[in-house]
């Protein structure tokens, strides 16, 4: 009972910080939006892929897009929060680390999920037809993207003493996990040194998975997409609780 | 007689470093009782040990009865603590900090409410408490975290340089609120400072903590009085200090700089007859020992009051970074 109060509270106060940082979220749905209505709206009047306009084509990319981003900075501002703020009290309360953890990694998810829900909602003026089912699936592909990837900003900030690796992250990992994921391009016949970047990036599964379900156009079959991401979040939620642990 | 905090050869090294080195303390029930000393004399390493924050080398301590290494759960539940820095959620209110802290450490929920209510009444912070953090002023932080680290009932109150960074007035009511607490909570509130007012206005007793050493421990009152005399203070370019080592009613002899303290048996019958024989004068103030004669008197130093030791987790950055 204990730790799941714990838990809740953990979550409640991402929720209120959430809540209370509209600018935030404004300015994260900002970027994705000037990539789908300028970039994609740009492009997708000269190109569109086995049928699908390029601006619609880039959305599930653009949606995963939003998720990375938000997520792993979620995770990475713990570096902030280890110097200053609340998380000294959330550290010597009695509950065990890995209920920190997973309060943590949830309320980081479900900011995501949000901002992911905007993104979809504005999908409607591309006029993506959405289902219930394709919803349902939409909304498991962003989880598992989320999760995995606030663990992951999470376990660097975890082990990050300061701020200054910051920008180093952004360069080195963020972004290239969003270029080689497929989100502006099909990733079938691509150069072998391209798709060997690819097929290892987690974040190119969450873009193929959610386009196969929103759009019916996945290079690869949907199940392989979801047990990939499945497994890559397993993983990272595995060593965050670790990492948790450990942590002073 | 069951103590709030025992330590027993209490011991953290660093490496070669030893910042506490075989504490030995007896804490009463409903005292309150400060660790005093210069930065880095330990002060904070004990603490962050006692919180279970740390864990000691070796040596063993007990807080309300609980191991601190084998019952580190226990001891949280049973323990309340207001950090150096502020650790107060600046983006939510007073209440829904409260709120969170209720629930992280279980505080049951038909309780909630009301105990919430409680500590704000005792911090006198009804008035803001729906108001964000952001919002309060330094005084005021503190004050919703020290009602925060009493909200789950603890026994045991820590309080880490509790009025660093405040000014003078606002120390006052800080000090207040304390003794207040101690009264009407029974609680047990063991500071750490470094400011020798502090010490002097609020503790029942002082162990003053030098190299993760006790160095000394009474109350106030017993310890100034064990420095013998008065104090005069003088400011003097060249003293003839050989001339006033040999009179038998000068107890102690302490020079930093161009100034000079002495400590004098009967220091106004004394006066002429020093001034007479050590020289030119600069300055002269003679005043009964503060807690600073007594830490110069058992360290040979004078304790520095311009910063404060690093918070509990800057230390125990620290710590990791150094490893």
């Amino acid at each position: 009972m204990g730790e799941l109060e714990g838990l809740y509270a953990l979550w409640y106060r991402e929720l209120k910080v959430f809540s209370r940082e509209k600018s935030r979220i404004v300015s994260s749905l900002f970027t994705p939006l000037l990539w789908i209505i300028v970039f994609g709206g740009g492009l997708g009047s000269a190109v569109s892929l086995g049928g699908i306009n390029y601006q619609v084509f880039i959305f599930p990319g653009i949606l995963a897009m939003t998720i990375l981003f938000s997520s792993v900075f979620f995770g990475l501002y713990i570096v902030w929060d280890k110097k200053i703020d609340f998380f000294k009290e959330v550290l010597v309360a009695p509950l065990s680390r890995t209920t920190i953890f997973a309060g943590k990694m949830l309320g980081g998810s479900i900011d995501a999920l949000i901002q992911g829900c905007a993104m979809l909602l504005f999908g409607l003026v591309l006029g993506v037809r959405y289902t219930a089912l394709n919803l349902f699936f939409s909304f498991i592909f962003m989880f598992l993207l989320a999760s995995a990837m606030v663990s992951l900003g999470l376990i660097i900030g975890s082990n990050m003493g300061s701020v200054e690796g910051f920008q180093l992250i952004v360069s080195f990992l963020v972004f290239p996990m969003f270029f080689f994921s497929g989100a502006l391009f099909p990733i079938k016949d691509l150069p072998s040194w391209l798709f060997a970047f690819t097929i290892v990036d987690p974040v190119t599964y969450a873009v193929d998975g959610i386009r196969g379900t929103l759009l019916g156009a996945s290079t690869m079959p949907i199940t392989t997409n979801l047990f990939l991401l499945l497994g890559f979040a397993a993983v990272m939620i595995g060593v965050g609780t670790w990492s948790f642990a450990r942590l002073k | 007689m069951v103590y709030a905090v025992e330590t027993n050869n209490l011991t953290k090294r660093y490496g070669e470093l030893v910042a506490v080195d075989g504490l030995d303390l007896a804490i009463n029930e409903g005292e309150i009782f400060g660790l005093l000393g210069p930065n880095g004399a330990g002060k904070t390493t004990t603490l962050s040990m006692l919180a279970t924050l740390l864990k000691p080398t070796s040596g063993t301590a007990r807080v309300n009865g609980y191991d601190i290494v084998e019952q580190s759960a226990e001891v949280r539940r049973s323990i309340g603590i207001v950090f150096q820095d502020p650790s107060s959620d600046d983006i939510l209110t007073g209440r829904e900090n409260l709120y969170l802290h209720a629930l992280m450490f279980g505080v049951p929920k038909h309780e909630r409410k009301q105990r919430i209510q409680h500590v704000l009444r005792l911090v006198d912070l009804q008035d803001r408490a729906n108001d964000i953090v952001k919002k309060y002023s330094g005084g005021m932080r503190r004050r919703l975290e020290l009602a925060r680290g009493l909200l789950h009932n603890p026994r045991v109150m820590f309080l880490d340089e509790p009025t660093l960074g405040l000014d003078p007035q606002t120390r006052e009511h800080i000090w207040e609120y304390v003794e207040n607490l101690v009264k009407t909570e029974n609680v047990t509130v063991i500071i750490t400072t470094h400011y020798m007012d502090e010490a002097d206005r609020l503790c029942n007793r002082v162990a003053i903590i030098d190299h993760g050493q006790i160095a000394a421990l009474d109350t106030p009152s017993a310890l100034k009085s064990k420095v013998g005399g008065e104090v005069i203070r003088l400011r003097i370019r060249s003293p003839n200090l050989k001339a006033i080592k040999g009179l038998d009613y000068v107890l102690s002899v302490n020079q930093s700089g161009s100034t000079l303290l002495l400590t004098v048996k009967n220091a106004s019958a004394h006066l002429q007859e020093i001034l007479g024989l050590i020289g030119e004068v600069g300055s002269v103030e003679v005043r009964s020992p503060t807690l600073n004669d007594v830490f110069l008197d058992y360290t040979g130093r004078e304790i520095r009051e311009e910063s404060g030791e690093g918070g509990v987790f800057e230390r125990i950055a620290h710590a990791r970074g150094g490893r």
